[in-house]
């Protein structure tokens, strides 16, 4: 199955045990919690979303070291190579 | 020694107007690659670069010799994913490394690769800017964004298990690439997404060994809006059809 039909029967699940929950008589209280259960839920994944894509940009690593490593490196290649013959 | 015994590591680079930064990523392989007492072989795959990027590569060919620096140039931009089966056919390694050649991969992870490779046995290791010590440099707040952004929502939308998948700096099995050549259609970014995922579907192994990534010392980047809207097609074919 594709992701998208993994995605789809999941949603289908779970909006028919949401609907067959919705339509037996419940105690009011609980009604009330149910009805907007999806909503909630939607809202509840856009905040964990924006929460992750956050957290991982503000601990997204900036490899300082690794450039500056780089740029010993390549002055290192430039005069072996120069010293091997390259012209460039 | 982190040496590799009986295998033989092929690199595949593919260049276009690489000019400049060619003669320095094979010495750095090179260097690399004898410190670890590592057998390796380099295969340049130019696309007709008008910068002459072509005879910087023969110079280098000369230097370190026909049987390290392998020539198989194409007349014009035919694009990557035909560039890696045009390179892989005149391959002798029995693991192919795939990297770009402007510098934004450091060859010395190669050794890490290999040794992350021994270590699970597995079928691809791919470098990873988003675990443990990978990160990248030379990206502002905007870059991070849509990149952290297009990450997750990949992440959700397939579920991968690995997290780097747009990265291009990987090692295969020789055989596995091929395998995995023949399935992949898309182009840019979407191209090593879909590796991934094929070859998940496929049943094959992935190590993930953290990476630095520099991007271009010299030369343009390039992540304009263009690039967004088909990573985004792309994206969603590849949830729509695997």
């Amino acid at each position: 199955m594709t992701k998208l039909g993994q995605w789809l029967c999941g949603l289908l699940l779970l909006g028919s045990a949401w609907a067959a929950l919705a339509g037996l008589r419940l105690p009011a209280p609980l009604r009330q919690a149910l009805l907007p259960l999806p909503v909630y839920l939607l809202v509840a994944f856009g905040c964990f979303s924006l929460a992750t894509v956050g957290f991982r940009l503000a601990t997204f690593n900036d490899c300082e070291e690794a450039a500056a490593e780089l740029r010993e490196h390549i002055r290192a290649a430039r005069a072996d190579l120069a010293r091997r013959g390259l012209r460039c | 020694m982190a040496g590799g015994g009986n295998d033989k590591f092929s690199v595949l680079l593919p260049t276009y107007n690489e000019r400049e930064n060619l003669p320095l990523v094979v010495w750095l392989l090179a260097r690399t690659f004898r410190d670890s007492g590592t057998d390796f072989e380099i295969i340049i795959i130019d696309d007709g670069s008008p910068d002459g990027t072509q005879e910087i590569a023969e110079q280098l060919e000369k230097i370190y010799g026909s049987d390290k620096i392998l020539l198989r140039p194409r007349a014009r931009k035919l694009g990557l994913g035909t560039a890696y089966i045009h390179g892989m056919k005149h391959a002798t390694g029995n693991f192919i490394v795939i990297m770009d050649a402007d510098l934004s991969h450091h060859p010395k992870f190669i050794p890490e690769f290999i040794r992350k490779q021994k270590e699970g046995n597995f079928d691809i290791v791919s470098g990873t800017r988003y675990k443990g010590n990978g990160g990248v440099y030379g990206w502002d707040l905007k870059r991070k964004l849509i990149s952290r952004g297009a990450n997750f929502l990949t992440q959700v939308l397939l579920r991968p298990g690995a997290s780097d998948l747009t990265g291009s700096f990987r090692l295969y099995r020789k055989e596995v690439l091929e395998k995995l050549m023949e399935k992949c259609v898309s182009k840019g970014y979407v191209f090593q997404m879909e590796m991934i995922v094929r070859a998940r579907q496929l049943g094959y192994t992935i190590g993930e060994v953290p990476i630095s990534f520099v991007d271009r010392v010299y030369g343009e980047s390039k992540l304009g809006g263009n690039e967004i809207v088909s990573f985004l097609k792309g994206l969603l074919t590849l949830f729509a059809t695997t």
